[in-house]
């Protein structure tokens, strides 16, 4: 039995799907010489989502490694120009699905920007936002790591991390009534205050979590085999990560403590108490590392934020006071997530004819924003993740650009892989945590 | 009577006229004679402000010469701070603004493009921002080309996270990045035609039937604008 092959300009091509690989060996017995190209996705399990991979083997050694994305491109910058500022939000949210807080955030702070009321935003608004990115980021890396773990086979870390995961993905639609794609951030602040009883479940998020992390850790941190897995592979140092503009937590792994948390602080990150994660060994491993203390980071900014929010900040809008900005998003919780709040619907409807002409005008045309261009970033789960927004005045944006950090740090996965193992090439892309969602747009 | 406090009367072109965008038959919102005009062209003289003029005198000392010889124009608008860099002299500014010490953006965050086809001479514009994490600055480094001379040269090689950010330029505004060890489409198709993100490329869809009446595509339909 031989398997099924073709002629090509470029040699034999043999095309396996499973199954055959017996048929596959039997063939190529006597060839070692030969190299072999392996097309690794897009649909393959331990790639992350539609993420295509050719590899150059010579043995179980990578000669080459080269990424084809695109398979996930939805057009979302586009279609961004096709609608109002403040639904922009619902299309960014969907880029990186993992992180959809961030998204808005960024978004949302260079919409801000070009309307001049990044100091207007309240309080509330900035701590509940805070709140929020750092919830997201322990669940974004919970499946980081979760994912991570069944990629090398082991299948606890992927039902751990999803667990925990969905511990936070309650609390998210506790906030805001959805579990993904919230459009919970909006230009001026957020579209819905915290509903009752929502510190009181954040609070018993804070006292489960911490144990839930160190379960992660105890079966992880000194495994051997996932130590062999992941020390010393896919080691990608300062330098390269400079020039590849790799930012995150791979950056921080090979030892450079850049978090725009704290070099350039946003939403009022200054005023938190927490520490940059950082590591020394730049592989697979020190980015592990990093995401765990980040996760741990990440509690005790919630911790404080929460403080704040039960505190001080009660009772304070989320939205800014400039009624020609902020919608009037009057909503209440119903009994099948948010809706429209009665109460705002009794007044516009039968009480204030100018409050209806005013809710219709600002939710079907929406508000102009000053011409010019911005560029915002907030510290996103996989780095940097920054807005260039570009306003012509009008009440749609004139190019909306993300500068996704997935998209930009798969281009470290030549760099990583090439020369390696081909077992190794799993856990190089899994430490990069690309989310095509983000990558492709 | 005095004019003196009078605001200036505007020079830009017409950008639009009307709310709606209505041109198949009457606006009737009462705002068909609405004249919206562009937006100025910005061009911020001295000083700046900040770091921004450090900046600007570091980039005029390491390039040995005037700084207008390089940079057409620096705005800043927004607590931002951009240089609008002769395409010619690009590779020359970025690796000055990389490698001096006084400088030093080392981190790159991308190619981002944006096509202005009322700007003639300079449709296409490759907007880079910079981050200098040496001495924790940011900086926007603008360079525009005509649409009937697509070309600007490639930056991979002084930052080479431009490759990918290149390629998407490429794939969406048809900007030719001259130097690039390989410009191929990298969201779109190999075999896709044109590029999407142009304003002149159509967003898309087909009009629909509704109870008799047809409701054309999203990019043709009345909006406010």
């Amino acid at each position: 039995m031989s398997a099924p092959y073709e002629e090509t300009t470029e040699g034999k091509v043999y095309t396996v799907s499973g199954n055959d690989w017996t048929e596959l060996v039997a063939t190529l017995s006597g060839q070692q010489d030969e190299q072999l190209v392996v097309n690794m996705g897009p649909q393959h399990p331990s790639t992350h989502g539609v993420l295509r991979l050719i590899l150059n083997l010579d043995g179980e050694t990578v000669t080459e490694a080269r990424t084809a994305i695109g398979y996930l491109h939805t057009g979302i910058e586009k279609t961004c120009e096709y609608r109002t500022w403040t639904q922009g939000t619902t299309l960014v949210t969907r880029m990186d699905y993992l992180s959809p807080i961030f998204n808005e955030t960024a978004y949302c702070m260079a919409v801000e920007k070009l309307l001049g009321i990044t100091e207007q935003i309240p309080e509330r608004a900035q701590a509940i936002r805070v709140m929020m990115m750092e919830l997201t980021r322990i669940s974004s890396h919970m499946v980081a790591i979760g994912t991570f773990g069944m990629e090398l086979g082991a299948t606890t870390p992927f039902l751990f991390g999803t667990r925990e995961r969905e511990l936070v993905l309650d609390v998210m639609e506790y906030i805001t009534g959805l579990r993904m794609n919230f459009a919970y951030v909006r230009p001026g602040g957020v579209s819905v205050d915290l509903p009752a009883g929502a510190v009181d479940k954040v609070g018993e998020l804070l006292k489960e979590m911490p144990k839930r992390i160190k379960d992660m850790r105890k079966l992880l941190d000194a495994n051997p085999v996932y130590l062999a897995r992941t020390k010393d592979v896919a080691y990608l140092d300062l330098t390269g990560c400079m020039a590849l503009g790799i930012t995150g937590p791979m950056l921080r792994a090979a030892g450079l403590p850049w978090d725009l948390r704290k070099s350039q602080p946003y939403c009022g990150y200054e005023t938190y108490d927490f520490e940059v994660a950082t590591q020394k060994t730049a592989d697979v491993y020190g980015r592990y590392l990093v995401r765990m203390t980040e996760m741990e980071e990440s509690l005790k900014i919630v911790e404080q934020a929460l403080d704040r929010l039960a505190g001080p900040l009660k009772g304070q809008r989320v939205m800014v006071d400039d009624k020609k900005i902020g919608w009037p998003a009057q909503l209440a919780l119903g009994p099948d997530g948010y809706g429209n709040s009665p109460d705002h619907i009794a007044h516009i409807m039968g009480g204030s004819m100018e409050a209806l002409i005013h809710h219709f005008k600002l939710v079907t045309e929406g508000f102009r924003v000053p011409a010019g261009q911005a560029y915002a970033s907030v510290e996103g789960p996989r780095g940097e993740l920054g807005a260039h927004v570009v306003s012509d005045g009008g009440t749609k944006p004139y190019r909306v650009h993300f500068r996704d950090p997935s998209f930009t740090n798969l281009q470290a996965v030549p760099a990583t892989c090439e020369g390696g193992m081909v077992a190794d090439v799993i856990s190089a892309v899994a430490s990069i945590d690309p989310v095509m969602g983000g990558v492709d747009r | 009577m005095s004019t003196d406090n009078l605001p200036g009367v505007p020079e830009e072109p017409i950008a639009r006229l009307g709310m709606f965008g209505a041109q198949d038959s009457g606006d009737t919102s009462g705002y068909g004679g609405l004249v919206v005009r562009r937006a100025p062209r910005l061009s911020t003289p001295r000083p700046y402000g900040g770091y921004f003029d450090t900046v600007a005198d570091e980039l005029e000392r390491a390039l040995g010469g005037d700084l207008a010889d390089a940079v057409e124009r620096v705005v800043v608008d927004r607590g931002e701070l951009t240089f609008h860099v002769k395409r010619e002299r690009l590779l020359e500014v970025l690796r000055h603004l990389r490698d001096d010490p006084a400088l030093r953006f080392e981190l790159s965050l991308g190619v981002s493009g944006v096509h202005y086809p009322h700007l003639e001479g300079e449709e296409l514009h490759a907007v880079y921002h910079l981050c200098s994490i040496t001495h924790n600055r940011r900086l926007r480094v603008e360079v525009s080309c005509p649409d009937t001379d697509r070309h600007i040269p490639s930056s991979v090689s002084i930052y080479p996270t431009h490759d990918w950010h290149e390629r998407e330029t490429w794939d969406f505004f048809g900007i030719i990045f001259d130097g690039h060890p390989a410009l191929t489409r990298i969201m779109m198709p190999d075999d896709w035609d044109g590029h999407p993100q142009r304003k002149d490329y159509p967003l898309g869809g087909i009009p629909v039937d509704y109870r008799g009446a047809e409701i054309p595509p999203p990019d043709q339909r009345r909006s406010y604008k």
